[in-house]
């Protein structure tokens, strides 16, 4: 990125085309939906601010809304056998049928949801992990933390996916002990990224501030440290989705999970059960695979996008919530 | 109360007065991380022995240069720092430093500390509203948002935020420094403490409104009859707010005092050094930085010079300064020093017999001159080189 285009974009800048993050007049009176409408419209602000974020935003909006109304579209039973054995896509069927006759788009439908909801819902249980013994360790210090370092260390050293797949043999098969499983090998590494933004954190003079004013550790390290980390954890959250929704999937690809459930990692395993790549059944794997690639590049998409606009070296437009003053210093 | 007891108040304050909070022979060493394969662990001496008493409705100032550890005494007071050794007593009672949780919390509601850098003390997420608010929750003073809201538009009309119900709703990023530090400032009286612990409340302000906050902290002081402990760097500014006065050196408290005395008749090489660097009354709150003679800067407090820290820097320093810290010496009206020039605490001056003709009298001489008003040559800086007998 050179200097000379970020000059560009300063000198061109009209002063009254930077909306402020926050409105200059504040309301009168404190109304909590007031305040709740402000933080939406702010949140709406960052996502249309960066193309990136704009674009991945959308798909992943997509994504759930076809996770929460798709089935209600499906034109079949996705479980439902038929006769029309392996059709291709035709106007019956949109995107053909599976080797038992099932029709693959209401598949898609249904797996979609059991995907998006279970990916979307162990990337929040990890990033809970992350954050609470991230925080604690980091703030606390001392034994608590050399405790929780050694276990994250350990967890960070052993490799998640041959872990997940020896764990889950040991659980009865199903969403839960798949969800149990990667939550275990994957909260280390946000953990430790946590950590060490925590202690240097604890350190800052408004957490002492706050000590001194009396206010429990529990208070300060998520109401004073968590909020301050907000970015560094929606970016987390993020990418862990993401690794979760690929590893949600290679084990019900391996079969590992409870193949009976419509997910886009099932109607891979039965595909790849029926030899439809050799068999040239592309309506068969090509759907939720391409899924998967659209969601994870999305949700991509979005980190980059978070990165580009905490580090305004990386910024290709000028995004709205930065005072002029800080643009110019910036690129000066 | 009786005629006559008001009397006795009126006649002797001090005697009669007694101290809110007191510390005794604070000490505080920060070890250091670094693992060394030989030698005993190593730590940074920050304060080697403080005492100081502070009085309801009366101000104390602690002074000294950056990394004299002024910071880590209030820190020590707020209980910030526990204290490697020594006793904090409140109200006569000795404060138990390994307390935590509740009794913490209840040492906290009468001792709030005021922190020096207004932009680092706010919590950038965090509204007026939220600052002010948590204190009131936390000790019990609001217990409805009704009440909380109210309280919050008090404390802020009470250090001039006005209009009041703007401020409350502003975050950190939309003030200024003086205002952000009236923020700090509302935070602590929140609590409604008896001690308020302000550590250099001013340094980090636009010299403009330097008078402007510092006035704000005397009028609460008078109001709420605050014990006050005002730390600064800026010797001159402690003799305009302070009662009493107290010197530190490299962690060492080395002289102490009335600030009239203390300011007008220093004793100590240290506190003559100081006041050279900052004569002019006039100037006085204008807030220079500190130019001491290039003679020296506060030394290394992982290896503290010996005896008192002051030697390597001071232009009379003898063999005894090398071997250990002077005692204390008291030297009439309230007003002592730890000094071998005057003595080592049984009021005989520790000195040659030669050097302690030369020196007594130039220290006499500097007493007897030296009331005549601040910024007067009548200060003898010792960098001047030739002893003050010389000179006259
Ligand atoms: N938390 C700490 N850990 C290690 N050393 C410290 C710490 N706080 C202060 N010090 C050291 O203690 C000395 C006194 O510091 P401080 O109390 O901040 O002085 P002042 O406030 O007078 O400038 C300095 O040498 C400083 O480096
Ligand atoms: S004369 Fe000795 S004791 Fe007094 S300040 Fe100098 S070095 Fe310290
Ligand atoms: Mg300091």
């Amino acid at each position: 990125m050179s200097l000379g285009k970020d000059l560009k974009h300063v000198a061109t800048l009209e002063p009254e085309t930077i909306p402020s993050t926050f409105p200059k007049k504040f309301p009168r009176r404190d109304s909590r939906l007031a305040r709740l409408g402000e933080n939406l419209r702010l949140v709406w602000r960052v996502l249309t601010s960066n193309r990136k974020v704009a674009i991945g935003s959308s798909i992943v909006a997509f994504f759930l809304l076809v996770a929460i109304f798709g089935p209600l579209l499906a034109p079949y039973d996705p479980t439902a056998t038929s006769r029309l054995s392996e059709t291709p896509p035709s106007a019956a069927h949109w995107l053909g049928t599976t080797a038992t006759g099932q029709d693959i788009f209401s598949q898609l439908l249904y797996g979609t949801r059991s995907s998006v909801f279970w990916g979307f819902l162990t990337g929040l249980l990890v990033t809970l992990v992350s954050v609470v013994v991230g925080l604690v360790s980091g703030y606390f210090g001392g034994i608590i933390d050399e405790i929780l370092s050694l276990v994250t260390n350990v967890f960070l050293v052993i490799p998640a996916l041959p872990l997940a797949i020896v764990a889950v043999g040991y659980f009865p098969k199903g969403p839960l002990t798949i969800a149990l499983v990667i939550i275990l090998t994957n909260w280390s590494f946000n953990a430790r990224l946590l950590r060490a933004q925590t202690l240097s954190m604890r350190s800052r003079e408004f957490v002492t501030a706050a000590r001194a004013s009396g206010e429990s550790a529990w208070r300060i390290i998520f109401f004073e440290i968590f909020p301050n980390e907000i970015g560094i954890v929606a970016a987390a959250f993020v990418s862990t989705v993401i690794f979760v929704l690929l590893a949600w999937t290679a084990l019900e690809f391996l079969g590992l999970g409870d193949i009976n459930t419509v997910s886009w990692g099932s109607m891979l395993y039965w595909a790849q059960q029926s030899d439809s790549i050799f068999s040239g059944l592309w309506w068969w794997f090509a759907p939720p695979g391409c899924c998967i690639a659209l969601l994870g590049a999305a949700l991509a998409l979005i980190n980059f996008g978070i990165d580009e606009i905490a580090d305004p070296r990386l910024r290709s437009e000028i995004s709205e919530h930065v005072p002029k003053e800080l643009k110019e210093k910036a690129v000066t | 109360m009786s005629v006559s007891e008001q009397l006795t108040v009126q006649q002797t304050p001090e005697k009669v007065l007694e101290p809110v909070l007191e510390a005794e022979h604070l000490r505080k060493d920060f070890p250091l991380r670094t693992v060394r394969l030989f030698g005993p662990p190593r730590a940074v001496h920050a304060v080697e022995d403080a005492s100081l008493a502070l009085y309801p409705g009366r101000a104390t100032a602690v002074v000294g240069e950056s990394g004299s550890g002024k910071t880590t005494v209030a820190r020590m007071l707020a209980r910030l720092y526990d204290p490697t050794s020594g006793v904090i007593r409140f109200h006569g009672q000795p404060v138990d430093l390994k307390a935590r949780g509740q009794a913490l919390r209840t040492y906290r509601r009468h001792v709030q500390l005021i922190f020096q850098d207004p932009f680092a003390s706010l919590n950038p997420i965090h509204s007026v509203r939220y600052h002010l608010s948590r204190p009131l929750r936390v000790h019990g003073h609001a217990h409805n948002r009704q009440e909380e809201t109210e309280q919050i538009l008090a404390l802020l009309r009470r250090v001039s935020l006005t209009p009041a119900e703007q401020f409350i709703e502003k975050y950190p990023y939309q003030l200024s420094g003086g205002q952000r530090q009236r923020i700090a400032i509302a935070r602590a009286l929140a609590v409604r403490p008896e001690v308020l612990l302000a550590d250099e409340p001013v340094s980090m302000l636009d010299v403009s409104i330097r008078l402007d906050i510092l006035n704000l902290l005397l009028r609460l002081k008078d109001e709420e009859q605050l014990a006050l402990l005002y730390i600064t760097h800026d010797i001159a500014s402690a003799r305009y707010f302070a009662e009493e006065t107290l010197v530190m050196y490299a962690g060492q408290m080395v002289e102490g005092g009335p600030s009239e005395e203390v300011t007008q008749r220093p004793k100590h090489p240290y506190t003559q050094l100081l006041l050279s660097a900052a004569p002019d009354p006039d100037r006085m709150m204008a807030g220079q930085k500190l130019q001491l003679p290039a003679r020296g800067e506060i030394p290394s407090l992982i290896n503290p010079p010996s005896g008192c820290r002051f030697h390597p820097r001071c232009p009379h320093a003898m063999e005894v300064c090398r071997q250990r810290f002077p005692r204390r010496t008291q030297l009439g009206n309230g007003h002592w020093a730890h000094c071998f020039l005057y003595g080592d605490g049984d009021g005989e001056p520790v000195v040659s017999a030669r050097l302690k003709t030369a020196s007594s009298t130039g220290a006499a001489e500097s007493t007897a001159t030296g009331g005549a008003g601040l910024g007067t040559s009548s200060l003898t800086p010792p960098s001047s080189g030739a002893s003050p007998s010389s000179q006259s």
